[in-house]
């Protein structure tokens, strides 16, 4: 069969080492009463040549970015990807080993998690990062553990600026792990910085106001936030602090290469989607979770921690270390259950940031800043076409149009354009969708070209 | 301990002690629109004075770093693997290769479905073929890796139970049970309870009956469970936790030995996961990414996971939110889809025939390793096995550990079983079905042969392993001492 080495001849010599008559007496143990007694309904297995024109037909039904432009963002981004990453993360070592357990024989993966941990905490500001979770909204809930943890507080206020699926992850999680998530409400695309000291001092365990005390763990933010809004973090997380909560905040980690980093800014948590650090679109996934802190909460941290030591004859080694935090060990008594994580992608996310480095992190973030600038200052010149909020903006921007969005957007698609995201669409709960009618989210990384950008604007002008 | 020497930290270095200032391998073309005024466009405050600290190295310096370090991992691509509940198996390249096909590696989550209908069918066929596998009315392909897919699992089962008027607080699972299975439940807010297994590595069907009451939202179980025995009262357990209104959870971990042999909806079960990167030989990548789809029984289908791809009356694909009872999303966007592609190749390169050849050939290969070795290691379960087993390092008069000996078989190019789970100082032997006899026959070679040193010069075990550009890590200095990041100047 395919992937199968054992010829008939191996297979007998097999069976009769063993002491058995046939492959099913190695099944005895199954009552035949519990056996399928006919195939899966799976058809029958086809040749690599089938295959691929199968999977090929299929893919050819898709119109992905070889084919049209990209000014899709709201979490999943089409920056450039180095040729390096695909060559140097890909390889198959890395690629088909298992989590590195053994350290001896996995120095390779060990020390390439440190190395991207280190980076993590560079492009974040802060103290220390796990070795990655599934992916951003994850990260998210995760975050709020370590704060329920940390503060023995029962609630969250999350801004309802947040990407929508993290707030959605929030809400099933809170549901289940029993923490009550409340709505942060924002203002001109941004947290609504007056409300938040207010917010705070209500969300009280108790009604009387007098003897109650605070309930709120942690309080999310996000910046540059879904709309594109770059927050006041500056002025925000010292307030969120000053009501002894934690701030958590969720980021883009290129936006660190022009902005100042949620840690430079004062963040307990800072945790995000790592799909821009050189991971293909994919349709959403697998991207990577990342997770940072400051170096009290670290035993309270979730996933795979690599740690730097001496192997016996002190030379520098690493291994997987604070194991006793997590579910092989503590089991019902772990800081989070999440066993494999996102290995592969933290290896792509390490050899981009390596790519970059520090001259080239602010290379593409200052691209990113322009070519969104350009773009949105020339969309905001079409008539009938205007941007949403006023707030800062590093990569992505909210435009509202007098025509019906949607048949904006296809006319663009028509012309080879994916334009952006219909909020409306996208978030029909959320109390600002009616403020969202013809509403669109466009992005613009590094990698579109002042040429396709004109074309959007065209297009626009003309849709 | 002493510093480190400083020859031999430049042996091999770090990242961060590789180039100079200036450096980078990033080759972008010159932005060709005008620079936007950042004064203008951004409060002072939230500029950042210089750019982050990442390292600054040239293109080669990079390419032979991660070349050296790939050099110094343990692979499937390279060595036997058998590691015990982990399924390492070979990852098939066709798989690779169409996942990287632009027409799935391209595409934007926020795409029309219309652009995406190529996708959206593959993920349906997959979501069906996995449902014929478990048994099971329907799968969602959200979760992220088995421990997400058993959290999500836990959750549907609570929303049942609420639906159905009953919050309940505890969740069973046997002694034998998987660390993600018991943290699942705090994850959920449960309380994890053991169940006894009985010396046959069986389930404890008295110790079951008396742990039983209306507070039990469920038992987590794994068969063929961790020991590797396929529990043959897997019907009777069913039984026992649906008189009280509990439901069956299958940890799937274990599907590679009993693909279209026998199917968790047939004995029972109610809920499962699949660990793709396990069953269906999607790349591990040195700890993920995994996906952990997840299959329930009819009355469970209103409280999955949104959104679930559909296939629409007009015979067009989308994706359905409209289930007011769902538990909602459990991440963002749709799942790992570049993981769900490999997949499907799998299985429909595969096929229902070569599925069920999976299995079979996975039993017969752990059995044969079990028959080669049990005169000189204690395997206490009878047999026959399932695609793993136990077995026991045991050396009378000696102080060679089990640790020992798989730090040992190192040295032979051999990655070692998984050490003390499920039960204390046991090896857990999983070959896989893609070994060769002649590889199977290295490692028995290998086993004998340990045991014979740890007779004639047991110091080579016990310090072994010889042939890795480390020794053994001082993990406990690690742990007390924590260094997770580099910092400049040490
Ligand atoms: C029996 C068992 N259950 C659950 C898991 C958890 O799966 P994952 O690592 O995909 O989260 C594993 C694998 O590590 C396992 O072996």
């Amino acid at each position: 069969m395919r992937y199968t080495q054992l010829t008939d001849e191996h297979v007998k010599d097999m069976l009769g080492a063993i002491g058995v008559r046939t492959i099913e007496d190695l099944f005895s143990t199954i009552p035949t009463g519990l056996r399928l007694k006919r195939d899966l309904a799976i058809p029958k297995g086809v040749s690599e040549p089938q295959m691929l024109a199968d999977a090929s037909a299929l893919a050819a039904r898709n119109a992905d970015g070889t084919k049209l432009a990209c000014f899709l963002g709201g979490g999943s981004y089409d920056h450039f990807i180095p040729g390096l990453v695909d060559a140097l993360a890909m390889q198959s070592e890395f690629l088909t080993a298992y989590t590195p357990y053994q350290a001896e024989a996995s120095q390779g993966t060990l020390q390439a998690f440190f190395e991207f941990q280190t980076m993590i905490c560079q492009l974040t500001g802060m103290e220390v990062a796990n070795a990655s979770l599934y992916e951003g909204a994850t990260a998210a809930a995760e975050a709020v553990i370590i704060a329920l943890n940390a503060t023995g507080r029962s609630r969250v206020l999350v801004a309802d600026n947040v990407h929508p699926d993290t707030r959605r992850v929030l809400t099933t999680y809170g549901e289940h792990r029993g923490f009550e998530v409340s709505t942060l409400p924002c203002k001109d695309g941004v947290v609504h910085e007056n409300g938040l000291p207010r917010l705070l001092s209500e969300l009280r365990t108790s009604v009387r106001a007098d003897s109650a005390v605070p309930d709120v763990a942690a309080v999310i933010v996000q910046s540059p936030n879904f709309y594109g809004c770059v927050e006041r973090l500056d002025r925000i997380i010292p307030l969120i602090q000053s009501a002894g909560a934690l701030a958590i905040v969720a980021t883009d980690p290129l936006a660190s290469g022009l902005l100042k980093s949620p840690g430079a800014l004062g963040a307990d948590i800072v945790v995000g989607e790592g799909q821009p650090l050189g991971v293909p679109m994919q349709y959403g996934g697998p991207y990577l979770g990342f997770m940072a802190t400051r170096e009290e909460h670290l035993r309270r941290m979730p996933g795979r921690l690599v740690g730097m030591t001496k192997d016996r004859e002190g030379r520098r080694g690493f291994c997987l270390t604070l194991q006793t935090r997590e579910q092989h060990i503590k089991r019902e008594r772990a800081t989070s259950n999440i066993c494999t994580n996102q290995g592969l992608l933290a290896m792509r996310a390490a050899v981009y940031m390596a790519t970059l480095g520090k001259r080239g992190v602010a290379e593409v973030a200052s691209q990113c800043f322009d070519k969104a600038h350009y773009a949105a200052e020339r969309i905001a010149s079409v008539p009938g076409f205007r941007l949403k909020f006023a707030a800062p903006f590093f990569k992505e921007f909210v435009v509202q149009c007098d025509k019906d969005v949607s048949k904006v957007l296809s006319a663009c698609r028509e012309k080879g354009m994916l334009a952006g995201t219909a909020l409306n669409r996208l978030d029909p709960q959320s109390p600002a969708a009616a403020d969202l009618k013809n509403c669109f989210l466009t992005a613009v990384t590094e990698k579109r070209t002042k040429d396709e950008i004109d074309a959007l604007v065209d297009a626009l002008r003309t849709a | 301990m002493n510093a480190i020497p400083k020859l031999q930290q430049s042996d091999f270095p770090l990242l961060f002690e590789l180039g100079a200032p200036g450096l980078s391998a990033l080759n972008l073309s010159p932005c060709d629109v005008p620079r936007a005024d950042r004064a203008k466009a951004m409060p002072r405050e939230l500029l950042a004075e210089a750019p982050p600290p990442l390292p600054e190295v040239g293109e080669l310096d990079l390419v032979r770093h991660y070349t050296r370090l790939a050099h110094r991992c343990f692979s499937i691509d390279e060595n036997f693997y058998p590691l015990g509940s982990c399924t390492m198996k070979y990852n098939p390249r066709i798989n690779e290769r169409v996942a990287a096909m632009p027409g799935f590696a391209g595409l934007h989550p926020h795409q029309d479905e219309s652009d995406v209908q190529g996708l959206l069918e593959l993920l349906y066929r997959l979501r069906c073929d996995l449902a014929e596998i478990s048994g099971l009315a329907e799968v969602t392909l959200q979760p992220a890796a088995g421990a997400h897919g058993e959290m999500t699992g836990l959750m549907i089962i609570n929303a049942y139970h609420r639906s159905r008027g009953q919050r309940r607080s505890k969740v069973l699972a046997p002694d034998s049970a998987h660390g993600t299975n018991p943290a699942t439940c705090a994850v959920c807010g449960q309380q994890a309870l053991t169940v006894k297994s009985r010396k046959d590595g069986r389930i404890d069907l008295d110790d079951l009956r008396t742990k039983m009451d209306d507070d039990v939202a469920a038992l987590m179980i794994t068969n063929p469970n961790t020991v590797g025995v396929f529990d043959a009262q897997i019907a009777d357990v069913a039984e026992i936790l649906h008189e009280k209104g509990a439901q069956l959870y299958l940890d799937g971990a274990n599907m590679n030995a009993i693909l279209g042999i026998t199917r968790p909806g047939d004995f029972g079960v109610d809920v499962m996961h699949f660990n793709t990167h396990k069953t269906f030989s999607t790349p591990h990548g040195g700890g993920g990414p995994g996906a952990g789809p997840v299959a329930v029984a009819e009355h469970l289908r209103p409280f999955l996971p949104v959104p679930q791809v559909v296939r629409r009356a007009d015979g067009s694909f989308g994706w359905d939110a409209d289930r007011p009872k769902s538990i909602g999303k459990v991440r963002s966007f749709f799942g790992q889809i570049g993981v769900l592609v490999r997949a499907y190749v799998y299985i429909r390169s595969n096929g229902c025939d070569g599925l069920r050849d999976i299995s079979e050939k996975a039993v017969l290969n752990a059995n044969y390793l079990a028959a080669k070795l049990r005169h000189r290691y204690r395997t206490p379960f009878p047999p026959p096995y399932a695609h793993e087993f136990i077995m026991m390092p045991e050396f009378p008069g000696s102080d060679v550990t089990d640790l020992d000996v798989a730090k040992r078989l190192i040295d032979h190019g051999i990655h070692p079983p998984t050490m003390s789970f499920p039960i204390a100082h046991c090896l857990m032997i999983e070959p896989s079905e893609t070994e060769s006899k002649a590889t199977l026959d290295r490692f028995v070679a290998a086993m004998l042969d340990i045991a014979d040193e740890v007779e004639r010069d047991p110091q080579i075990v016990r310090d072994a392993p010889h042939t890795m550009p480390v020794k053994r890590m001082d993990e406990v200095g690690a742990a007390r001492k924590p260094v997770v990041r580099w910092r400049a100047g040490g």
